[in-house]
């Protein structure tokens, strides 16, 4: 069972729950869950989306997308059924804090789900998680099922005469599923290439018809958003990026772990306060800040707040929050290598210039590590970087050339120093 | 689908849940990706006469169970070890010394990625990130998740399921 973190930091409102036995759904209902729902149906679909707006909640798979916005682009009135889909597919390396929804919180999951249900006039909600978290769907069909039983799920929620049904389903390993459209082609039961947008989602999504898709964290943290009020919600975070996330804290520090701080904390006191700081007395040498497809920031750039907007101002993204901390005995020439290799395991082949450029990316840093790298090689990967830029229709490509163009950039020295036969100069033991 | 269940390659359990898998989604469609894990869990891969049976109830054709089931990375068309020996080697986990993991388990077991010892009981693979990275290195040994791995932890873990092969074996 994954270790849980604590640290007097944290504000924990989307953890609040964890550790607490709240997989039980009586549990759950005793800690104060499905309020926030029935409050929903009292409200009405207006009022939920207005109290999302004005929530300032974005989307905590990595976006940024403000969630209230997004509910509602979705037509009033369809001829087709309109779905809610929830995206567990959490394969973003340096990601894990769905995981821990899963696992502590399911009914936070449903909550949420039905509540953007509501929002939107869907009777059906998909909750997808990645194959490889078979404990974790188990543990969420239990919790669907006892949702059912008490007649939260099915023709008559609460007793409102509303329908809704959840239906769980199981990936098979694959990181481009987490691409919305190329989740709903999995779904469908088809394999996960990404679709042509627009027509974007909302419009044509599921089964043809229109849908909402949201990262896990962000529809266990709607909840949380209708029981607390959006202006005490927004309160918590810092301007335009409303409330919590749960940092997903990796590498090279000594206290790793899932941590949930206020949006705009600051990623210096995250690294060296909240995560106990660089692992065995080492010092830093970069800092991946939000998933593996964000540039790398230095040790000069990451005294800032950690939320969508100020980290894009640093030149990178804050992605999924999965900050990856890497000490000064590092290669980043071999870290680059391995970055660039999962993307290219990844790539569905469908956009040549994602299948060519990360094949070639692979290639050409493999043989810069290995010693055998010529000076051109270098920018080679520069330039086959930049053609895959915004040239793919799923943002695949742009996740695979944007860490590997600031590694370049940022750690030049690094890669000619492998050049014309030298040995990596990192080729010792960790 | 009473000629089909006659001839099931499936356990009855398995067989009564894909007859209720194909009426759990809108499309019939939707429940092939399921299927096809559901199945290799129970059969160890897809082989022909699972990958026919489920063709014949999904109501597609073979040729396209195949398109779907090589795009997924869990899904295999050979046989593996009874117990699946999947180390993350991701960079949170690289990190961390997940490569020194799947080197243990090489050595221990003497074989490489995506082989399987002679006797059937491992098979080992190098894998992309299974979201544990703030837990790394990790692993998944079929469902598994081992977290927090040190390379002398591996010996007592193959030994911990050398046992449950053995114990499942003498019933």
């Amino acid at each position: 069972m994954p270790r849980l973190v604590s640290h007097p930091d944290e504000v924990k409102i989307v953890s609040q729950r964890f550790g607490q036995g709240a997989a039980n759904i009586d549990r759950y209902i005793e800690l104060g869950g499905y309020q926030a729902v029935k409050k929903c149906i009292a409200q009405g679909p207006d009022w939920i989306i207005d109290e999302m707006k004005a929530s300032g909640l974005r989307g905590r798979g990595g976006a940024g997308f403000p969630t209230g916005m997004k509910w509602s682009f979705v037509p009033k009135q369809s001829a087709k059924p309109k779905y809610v889909l929830v995206n567990g597919d959490e394969s973003e390396p340096c990601t894990c804090k769905d995981h821990l929804i899963f696992l502590h919180d399911p009914h936070s999951i449903i909550e949420g789900t039905i509540i953007a249900g509501l929002a939107i006039g869907a009777k059906t909600g998909f909750i997808y998680l990645r194959g490889e978290y078979r404990y974790l769907i188990e543990i969420m069909e239990r919790a669907v099922a006892d949702a059912y039983q008490k007649g939260f799920l099915g023709k008559d929620i609460f007793g409102s005469g509303i329908e809704f049904q959840i239906i769980t389903q199981t990936g098979a390993g694959a990181y481009e599923v987490g691409e919305e459209s190329a989740l709903m082609e999995s779904l469908e039961g088809k394999r996960g290439v990404p679709r042509i947008k627009p027509p974007f989602p909302a419009v044509v999504g599921l089964y043809g018809g229109p849908t909402v898709i949201n990262n896990a964290e962000t529809i266990a943290t709607v909840p949380h958003v209708i029981t607390m009020g959006a202006a005490a919600f927004s309160a918590v975070g810092s301007a335009r990026n409303g409330g919590t996330r749960l940092f997903s804290i990796s590498g090279h520090v000594e206290k790793p772990g899932v941590y949930e701080l206020p949006m705009g904390y600051n990623l210096k006191k995250i690294i060296y306060e909240v995560a106990g700081g660089i692992w065995k007395g080492r010092g830093l040498k970069a800092v991946v800040p939000g998933g593996s497809s964000t540039p790398c920031l230095l040790p000069d750039e990451i005294d800032i707040g950690m939320d969508f907007d100020q980290v894009a101002k640093a030149g990178s993204m804050m992605g999924s929050a999965g900050v990856c901390v890497i000490d000064d005995h590092t290669c980043m020439v071999e870290f680059a290598q391995r970055t660039i290799a999962f993307y290219q395991h990844e790539s569905c082949g469908w956009c040549i210039p994602c299948r060519e450029g990360t094949d070639w990316i692979k290639k050409t840093i493999t043989r810069i590590h290995a010693g055998f790298g010529e000076a051109k090689d270098i920018d080679n990967v520069t330039t086959i970087g930049n053609n895959m830029l915004g040239r793919t229709f799923c943002p695949l490509g742009d996740a695979a050339a944007m860490p590997t163009l600031a590694f370049v950039k940022k750690f030049r020295k690094e890669f000619e120093d492998h050049l014309n036969g030298k040995p990596c100069p990192f080729a010792h033991k960790n | 689908m009473t000629d089909q269940e006659s001839i099931s390659i499936f356990s009855p359990a398995t067989a009564a849940r894909f007859d209720a898998l194909v009426l759990k989604y809108p499309l019939k469609r939707s429940a092939l990706v399921p299927m096809l894990l559901y199945a290799q869990d129970e059969i160890g891969y897809l082989s022909d006469a699972v990958i026919a049976e489920i063709a014949q109830r999904i109501g597609i054709t073979q040729l396209d169970v195949r398109s779907v089931a090589s795009y997924y990375s869990m899904l295999r068309f050979k046989p593996a070890g009874r117990y699946n020996v999947q180390v993350c080697t991701n960079i949170c986990c690289m990190l961390r010394g997940g490569y020194d993991i799947l080197d243990r388990f090489k050595k221990e077991l003497h074989i490489g990625h995506k082989e399987t010892t002679a006797d059937g009981t491992f098979s080992l693979e190098e894998v992309e990130c299974i979201g544990a990275c703030s837990w790394a290195p990790a692993i998944q040994v079929n469902y598994d998740f081992h977290d927090e791995l040190k390379p002398d932890l591996v010996p007592g873990l193959i030994d911990a399921y050398r046992g449950k092969a053995a114990a499942k074996g003498a019933k």
